[in-house]
């Protein structure tokens, strides 16, 4: 697989640092689960992540704990749980099957019309995870966003104004970007996107249709 | 100024002690120089033997820093104490998971934290990257080695920063704030701040190469 389209540094260092919204956070941890290279960088950010909390001693910022902390902790440890997560194969990478509860066939899809269907994942309030499944060469309604939009190619591919995005690829598109994805030829288009504002369709109808498709 | 040079009292056995310079100055200020210390040797002390000395040496190093790093964060002191000593507690009971090749223990720590932070403040999930295969060998000497030097590096190399960036680099790690929070505390214009965490960024590169 070849990637071309990665997180941005401040993403990754974001997810690093625990700040990112859950829709967001699970687009980057799929992404990274699927790319060497995003693994790499955001194990540098962690490193400064721990280089941070090392430093708060230089900053004053380091806080003694209660008297006999230590103690009481010691005395209630209890056995090491000595299991390592095996790496898990599935349709998609680890932290989507989480989410999906299994694989494609898990996936509770509703119809959006025109063969574009969408499964809405359980995150945390904030931000929106999705999947949508785009049938070969048909469009996603044009749209506009007001937040940022993190959209992941699992299988098949897209292109829109900007650019082809092919498995693995992950476009970020912010208020700037109106764009109309339309799905290769060929194979069906399934991707992992995630919104922290709803979607700013162009067209009236879809515009109608938001509350009740919540996108 | 008091300057108070003791080594750390060893609790629990015996673990050579790191020479501790403490100095006491205005105010609250704690300076504390700890020599070398093999932390990943006690981590593994703790992985591989459950040894509950290396276990003490590291929640002293350690667990007045999780405090401190979740205080800055916006964490209440009573709740920042139950949470840094339940972070050394996940220290303990999953230290099988710790790779020295991979990360310092100040790094894992640091993860730990992380997570815990978000469980308490934001009642979220935390979605991981798939664990890669690794396999059943032995790590690299040379790569733990890189991992263990990792974060004196990276600490001496933030304090050559000039102090903007370097702010700005604690801000985004500690609170829970995006960047435009970031903008609204500070009054710095968002594009400021992108740049600046930006140049900070490149500059840390610079430092360790």
């Amino acid at each position: 697989m070849s990637i071309r389209h990665h997180l941005s540094d401040p993403l990754l260092m974001a997810y690093a640092a625990g700040n990112l919204p859950e829709a967001f956070s699970l687009v980057v941890a799929t992404h990274v689960s699927m790319c060497d290279g995003c693994r790499a960088q955001l194990a540098a950010f962690e490193a400064v992540g721990g280089a941070v909390l090392e430093g708060t001693v230089l900053e004053g910022d380091y806080v003694a704990m209660a008297d006999g902390a230590l103690e009481s902790l010691i005395a209630r440890l209890g056995v090491p749980d000595m299991a390592k997560p095996l790496p898990k194969r599935g349709d998609f990478p680890a932290p989507l099957q989480d989410y999906i509860g299994g694989g494609l066939a898990e996936v509770k899809w509703r119809n959006l019309g025109l063969g574009v269907r969408q499964a809405i994942l359980p995150t945390a309030k904030g931000a929106t995870a999705r999947l949508l499944y785009i049938p070969a060469g048909q469009a996603v309604p044009d749209h506009g966003h007001r937040g940022t939009e993190l959209t992941l190619v699992l299988r098949g591919a897209f292109r829109d104004a900007a650019d082809r995005f092919g498995p693995g690829d992950v476009e970020v598109a912010n208020e700037d970007l109106q764009h109309t994805p339309v799905a290769e030829a060929g194979e069906a288009c399934i991707c992992l996107a995630a919104t922290d504002a709803p979607l700013r369709f162009n067209a009236l109808i879809p515009r109608l249709l938001q509350p009740l498709f919540r996108i | 100024m008091l300057l108070d040079l003791a080594p750390h009292a060893p609790m629990y056995g015996s673990i050579p002690p790191p020479m501790r310079v403490v100095l006491r100055g205005m105010g609250n200020a704690v300076i504390e120089i700890v020599t070398e210390t093999d932390f990943t040797a006690l981590m593994i002390a703790v992985r591989d033997r459950q040894d509950k000395t290396a276990f003490a040496a590291l929640f002293q190093h350690f667990a007045p820093r999780v405090k401190g790093f979740l205080m800055k964060s916006g964490t209440d002191a009573a709740l920042a104490e139950d949470c840094a000593q339940d972070v050394m507690a996940v220290l303990w009971h999953k230290a099988a998971l710790y790779d020295p090749a991979r990360a310092s223990v100040a790094t894992w720590v640091f993860t730990i934290a992380r997570n815990r932070r978000i469980d308490v403040a934001r009642k979220a999930r935390r979605p991981e990257p798939e664990e890669l295969d690794w396999g059943e060998t032995e790590p690299d000497q040379a790569d733990v080695y890189e991992a263990g030097q990792e974060t004196a590096r990276l600490v001496a190399a933030m304090a050559d920063l000039p102090e903007k960036q370097r702010a700005l680099i604690q801000r985004a790690f500690y609170a829970d704030l995006s960047h435009s929070e970031i903008a609204a505390e500070t009054g710095l214009p968002l594009g400021t701040i992108k740049s600046r965490i930006r140049l900070a960024l490149d500059r840390l590169r610079q430092n360790l190469s």
